[in-house]
């Protein structure tokens, strides 16, 4: 049904969404959390910088991408410097985009959470004897446990459903940069609309399943969250 | 200030950051006694709940002395973080993680304890507060007394150096509150701990304090022991009907007949109805103003079966134009009686003069 | 209510002088709206330019992918003459009696060069793509793009598809791989001409000229669309765009003439 370098794209498309979806969860989380407690001044431009990815269009912000990847870009720079030459056109590169791009869809969920949890727990906790640190994984992570789970979901759909910095940073590289969304965009440029029709259904279905599943078990959570605090 | 080991000290000038009105400053230099329950009391406003997260740390101060029994907490720029700080706070409101079952919620403090906990010591708090059947369970199946019994073993078992607490009983309703009077008494009894317990209910005070802070705009007003402040007729926060005195008693001898006590003090004695006391135990009594009037000479034909000779030492205007307030000296306690005017006037009592004191009602508080 | 009514009238008459009006101008003028693919972008914009000089007729360009227009017309959309960025779309839409197959036409060819950023890179010559030092060699996607098929063509013809494989990053048009190249992300690239020569002067960077028998023509088609069939301007620009004096600024724009 669907041709080999169909299958690749899937499977690439669902590798690089797991990682930049894990990847987000880590670095999101802190950032998250400081925007949520900060009251520095820095607060509003870092959490203005965070959304701007909703606000580029993505073709714009991979052509930047694209710059600062580049070898006299600030990117292509650093990971010149480090031997790694430059990472457009790469597995990587793409990671790199994805997460950019993908960015506010992780942290504004989790940055809600945080904030939804309030002072008090953490103050509690600071008089039991618990360190910054371990207030932050001993409070705060399991108590915005919803927001982490929105924010894991927004940030695969995401990353699945991204095109615009995928084609700009990417060079359509079977099995490297090639993913699903490209896949079915050379389909229609191609006038292979009856390819393209297969693919695009399969991405809605996977789509609809996965937030479909994580939709309902996010509600049970969510109860089971709210009947605590009450 | 000294360092005593056995006291509190606080010195403290501290505008907070969020605080709703722009010029609030809580300033205020205290020395409270290192053991029993400090109450502060205080209308809303009054810098209460900013004292207490001053103490705690919670609130940031730039400047200022905390020392807790010889530890040194603040002093000026040298701080000591909160989470070094053996210091058990209850809060007002319901403060248990949700995500913890009440045995997590409970070590959670234990855990993190720099000292051990012996496990009699362990079991004889869970007992005091009541939580063995409750263990297993989660905060949302627990009552409003429940968790807050849970929140606050939770802070002793800790083992802090200092307890506060931050209106515990507000969130409840009257029941609840009735449901949890007892064990606070109990730590009382039963704990070394000092607590520092804020209040704005009179009846918790008089239950439960020994030492007493009058807090209002962010200054003291009034502090000392809890006898002695309450019978402070310049206290410039009116209590109206609930003005009155509070003072230790003794049991001294059963009257099964009549199913009284008759209960000795420092002054004289007074028969009181029969709770259950054993004898020899010490009793906590409340008498209120308005239960007590005066008279010249000892009436044997009224109903009343409590009457104390006592010395006028100041007569007072109360809050109510047609009353003034009296006190006096009957032996080392303090007698407060609101009487008319016109009373007054009739039996031309002035300070200095010798009265019967005619007590309607008696309480016993614990 | 007679002020409302008067002001009614007022109005309707408004309507009816501004009916008159364009009803007018569509005697003398006509409109167009043309579908121009983006490679072709600066070209077109003189042609309409000089063309709505001569004629008087307006002329609307829309820039875009050929394919996505090519999807767009077959949905309806309002254009009425299209200049695609190869001879397959143009020719589909005259099968599914979209345009008019008389109408068709090939309007430039476009000519390719391997051209870097680094000014000292290619030095005129085909060494480059022999020697292999390079990090990363840009071509249009051949299966979207004319060009990119081109590019393929030539990379087969000097028989090196297998050293470069490995090299190769795909932009999904021209325009695209052109960035790649700019920004230095690759390091050559096969481009169009136009790309990088205006008015005969190579703009930035070294290039070599790909000799025509190492590709087949890239022959850009334009067609009469079905909505267009009577609009004075939307067939007067193609006559303008086929007339010597169309081609001659075609070709100042980098692209060979369309018929040889």
């Amino acid at each position: 049904m669907f041709s080999e370098g169909d299958v690749t794209a899937i499977f690439l498309t669902l590798r690089l969404a797991t990682t930049v979806t894990l990847i987000l969860l880590v670095l999101g989380a802190p950032l998250a959390w400081w925007l949520a407690r900060t009251n520095s001044r820095l607060k509003g431009p870092i959490g203005a910088l965070v959304a701007l990815p909703l606000v580029l269009p993505p073709t714009v912000l991979g052509f930047y991408l694209l710059l600062a990847l580049g070898p006299n870009g600030p990117i292509g720079q650093v990971t010149q410097s480090l031997g790694l030459g430059t990472l457009a056109f790469s597995y990587s590169g793409l990671v790199i985009g994805s997460v950019l791009y993908s960015l506010p869809f992780v942290v504004q969920p989790l940055q809600n959470a945080f904030e939804a949890i309030g002072d008090r727990p953490l103050e509690v906790a600071a008089t039991l004897g618990a360190s910054p640190i371990d207030r932050y994984f001993s409070i705060a992570v399991p108590m915005a446990k919803p927001g982490f789970f929105t924010a894991a979901v927004l940030g695969f759909a995401h990353t699945v459903g991204e095109f615009g910095v995928v084609l700009m940073i990417g060079g359509n590289i079977p099995g490297e940069t090639r993913v699903v969304s490209v896949q079915i965009y050379d389909h229609v440029e191609a006038l292979a609309y009856d390819e393209a029709n297969r693919l695009a259904l399969l991405m809605i279905v996977f789509s609809f399943l996965v937030l479909l599943s994580v939709y309902s078990l996010r509600k049970k959570s969510q109860r089971q969250i709210l009947s605590f605090g009450s | 200030m000294t360092a005593d080991s056995n006291t509190i000290n606080i010195a403290i000038q501290h505008r907070p950051n969020k605080s709703r009105v722009q010029t609030f400053c809580l300033d205020l230099n205290l020395q409270l006694p290192g053991k029993g329950i400090t109450a502060i009391f205080g209308e809303s406003g009054s810098g209460k709940t900013t004292l207490l997260r001053c103490l705690a740390g919670l609130e940031k101060m730039l400047g200022g002395e905390i020392h807790v029994k010889g530890l040194v907490w603040q002093s000026g720029s040298k701080i000591k973080p909160i989470h070094e700080r053996r210091v058990g706070y209850v809060f007002q409101e319901s403060s248990l993680f949700p995500h913890l079952s009440v045995e997590q919620n409970i070590d959670y403090g234990v855990k993190r304890s720099p000292v051990m906990l012996s496990k009699p010591n362990y079991e004889k708090i869970i007992e005091l507060m009541g939580l063995y059947s409750l263990l297993e369970r989660f905060p949302e199946q627990l009552s409003g007394g429940e968790r807050q019994r849970v929140a606050i073993a939770r802070a002793l078992l800790i083992e802090p150096d200092i307890l506060l607490m931050d209106e515990p009983l507000a969130s409840l309703d009257g029941r609840r509150k009735q449901e949890i009077m007892p064990y606070l008494e109990s730590m009382h009894e039963k704990l070394d701990v000092p607590i520092i317990y804020v209040t704005h209910s009179i009846d918790e005070v008089a239950r439960l304090a020994d030492h007493l802070v009058v807090l209002q705009g962010g200054t003291v007003m009034a502090e000392g022991p809890l006898g002695e402040v309450l019978a402070n007729t310049d206290l410039p926060i009116k209590l109206g009907e609930d003005t009155g005195v509070v003072f230790e008693a003794r049991v001294a001898e059963r009257d099964d007949d009549w199913n009284l006590l008759r209960a000795e003090f420092l002054g004289g004695e007074l028969w009181v109805r029969d709770g259950g006391d054993s004898l020899d135990q010490s009793i906590r009594i409340r008498v209120l103003a308005r239960d007590v009037s005066l008279a010249l000479s000892a009436h044997t034909d009224t109903s009343i079966i409590n009457r104390l000779w006592g010395r006028i030492e100041k007569i007072h205007e109360d809050e109510d134009r047609a009353m003034l307030l009296v006190r006096l000296v009957v032996g080392e306690v303090r007698l407060l009686a609101r009487v008319s005017r016109r009373s007054a006037h009739q039996l031309a009592i002035k300070i200095g003069d010798e009265v019967w004191a005619q007590i309607k009602g008696v309480a016993i508080l614990r | 209510m007679y002020m409302v009514a008067f002001r009614n009238w007022q109005f309707i008459g408004l309507v009816l002088l501004t009916g008159l009006s364009s009803v007018r101008a569509s005697i003398d003028a006509d409109e167009a709206t043309i579908a121009v693919a983006s490679n072709f972008s600066a070209a077109a914009q003189q042609l309409a330019a000089d063309f709505e000089n001569k004629s008087g007729h307006k002329i609307n360009l829309v820039f875009g992918s050929s394919g996505r227009f090519y999807a767009q017309i077959s949905n309806g959309a309002p254009f009425d003459a299209f200049l695609s960025a190869d001879q397959e779309k143009p020719l589909a839409l005259v099968e599914n009696e979209l345009a008019i197959k008389d109408s068709l036409f090939t309007y430039a060819r476009g000519a390719l060069v391997l051209w870097s950023a680094d000014s000292e890179k290619v030095n005129n010559s085909v060494d480059v793509l022999r020697s292999n030092s390079f990090n990363k060699i840009a071509i249009a996607n051949p299966r979207l793009a004319p060009y990119g098929l081109a590019g393929n063509e030539v990379i087969e013809r000097l028989g090196l598809s297998n050293d470069l494989s490995k090299k190769i990053v795909l932009g999904e048009n021209i325009v695209q791989t052109y960035q790649f190249v700019a920004t230095e992300n690759a390091e050559i690239g096969l481009v169009a001409y136009s790309q990088v020569f205006f008015t005969g002067q190579l703009s930035a960077g070294s290039v070599w000229i790909v000799p025509e028998e190492l590709y087949d023509p890239i022959r850009q088609d334009a067609v009469l669309l079905n909505r267009g069939q009577s609009n004075r301007a939307a067939s007067g620009f193609l006559e303008f765009v086929k007339s010597h004096e169309g081609q001659t600024t075609i070709q100042s724009f980098g692209y060979r003439a369309g018929e040889s």
